[in-house]
């Protein structure tokens, strides 16, 4: 270790300047290196265990990165330059235990010392996702798992219209849109990824639309049809997750089975009137929707949106707690609402948390289920009693 | 007295109301005196012979009964009896 001389300034006295291979040794004990350079510079190449925050940026955001001032930090630049300049500042605000590479990143390649290069990210992605990129929880790589990330949207109505266009301004990276229908008039009250003069239009064509001018990251996958036995294995298949928006028990008891069977997280919400659910099935991690909901209930306890309302704002709330579902599910942060059904009752503004088991006896995925056939998915062997309507046959979308 | 939780599609059978405080030791008790006091109720919550349907799923405060002692649980005054239907309105 050197001690720089310089100014008579007590903190620059103490300024610790570490040759590379002492570096080295901390940063495999796991210590804490910061890059201080410039976007362009860490493109070019950085250390794999670096975090980059520009020098501009690093008084604002330390606290976020390393709370604790007694922490042991390791700062670089390309040089020594900025990295000292940037650990008299940290020891200003009292962080007491700041090296400096010796050196920077120069001394470090010169020295034969392992770097990679590129972040993934182009300059306009950079710009578009700084939003997310900047919380630490996503950062860069979070941000490159969402744009690789294939997410399925069952219904592109009231919950799929702004789980949609959040996904897409999020950056998932491939939207498939199920749906048959067309944008009607009286979609637009809600079905905001839709407007009027798309009125008759195709809704996956219409949703096409909306996420190409928000966002062209997002490739949109157009799926004009409704779900059934005879095609839904396949649709699913190329997909991650599952957002379940569908308007009717057949499809989501169809989308469950299937969704077991092909080990697919869903994200399943439902609203009505002024209230809404949501849970997250993940299949053997936490109960499925079989398990939360044995058996439909009758159609008179079961009226559609047409038939009975809905706040339209509530199918906003309730689409948004779904993408932040999806987009926890992709990242792999936080926690995701398996296991749980949350309530939201908007005329009382009140939250509701009920734990749902998984059932060792669900038909689908309890612990003596058999893999369900293609022709059986969505079935109940009285379901007709129960809903009037086959399975393979839902009654007409209450749009 | 235990507080019922009373879902949107049932309050047409109780009147509007949202929530209902009623008399009961067990979710059992509970129910029953719901659909004395609203008898609209008793045919979408208890089948003839008096089993909870298979179609509603009840809660005591988050715990789903049918993984406590189904209607036999015990219930006390502080306590909320939830009623809960599945929906499926997405669109």
């Amino acid at each position: 270790m050197s001690t720089a001389t310089g100014p008579s300034d007590h903190t620059r006295q103490r300024l610790e300047l570490l040759p590379v291979d002492r570096a080295r040794e901390e940063i495999d004990a796991g210590v804490r290196l910061i890059d201080v350079r410039e976007q362009n510079e860490w493109d070019d190449s950085h250390l794999e265990a670096a975090t980059h925050i520009p020098q501009g940026e690093l008084i604002e955001r330390i606290d976020e990165v390393a709370p604790d001032r007694s922490e042991r930090l390791l700062l670089h630049c390309r040089t020594d330059n900025r990295s000292s300049r940037m650990a008299q500042e940290l020891a200003g605000l009292g962080y007491e235990n700041v090296a400096v590479i010796e050196g920077g990143i120069l001394a470090w390649e010169q020295a034969g010392l392992p770097t990679e290069s590129g972040s993934g990210l182009t300059a306009e992605q950079r710009m578009r996702y700084s939003r997310h990129t900047l919380l630490p929880e996503v950062g860069v790589d979070g941000q490159l798992k969402l744009l690789n990330s294939k997410v399925l949207l069952l219904g592109a109505g009231g919950l799929g219209a702004p789980s949609g266009l959040y996904l897409a301004a999020a950056g998932v990276g491939t939207l498939g849109i199920v749906d048959d229908d067309v944008v009607d008039e009286s979609n637009l009250q809600r079905q905001v990824i839709h407007n009027t003069e798309r009125v008759g239009v195709a809704k996956t064509a219409s949703a096409r639309v909306a996420i190409e001018a928000l966002n062209p990251d997002v490739e949109v996958v157009e799926h004009n049809t409704r779900l059934d036995a005879s095609n839904i294995l396949e649709l699913l298949e190329p997909y991650d997750v599952i957002v379940d928006g569908a308007d009717n028990f057949p499809t989501r008891y169809l989308l469950n089975d299937a969704s077991v069977r092909l080990g697919k997280p869903v994200v399943s919400a439902s609203i009505l009137g002024f209230d809404g659910q949501i849970s997250t099935f993940v299949p053997h991690e936490g109960p499925c929707y079989r398990c939360l909901y044995p058996v439909p209930p009758p159609p008179e306890l079961a009226p559609s949106c047409g038939a009975n309302g809905v706040l339209g704002v509530m199918a906003g709330v309730m689409g948004l707690l779904q993408a932040n579902e999806v987009i926890k599910l992709v990242a792999g942060i936080g926690e995701p609402l398996i296991g749980r059904l949350l309530l939201y009752e908007s005329l009382g503004t009140r939250f509701t948390e009920l734990k749902v088991k998984r059932d060792p006896k669900c038909p689908v995925c309890g612990d003596e289920a058999v893999e369900v056939a293609r022709e059986a998915m969505g079935r109940f062997p009285d379901y007709e009693l129960f809903c009037g309507a086959p399975a393979r046959e839902p009654s007409p979308a209450a749009a | 007295m235990p507080t019922v939780k009373i879902p949107p599609v049932l309050r047409a059978r109780t009147g509007g109301e949202s929530e209902i405080a009623v008399a009961g030791a067990t979710v059992g008790e509970v129910l029953s005196a719901l659909a004395a006091a609203h008898p609209d109720t008793r045919e979408q919550l208890l089948t003839d012979d008096g089993q909870l349907n298979r179609y509603v799923n009840v809660y005591l405060n988050d715990e789903d009964v049918r993984v406590l002692d189904g209607l036999e649980t015990g219930v006390s005054d502080s306590d909320t009896v939830v009623i809960l239907p599945a929906m499926a309105g997405g669109r």
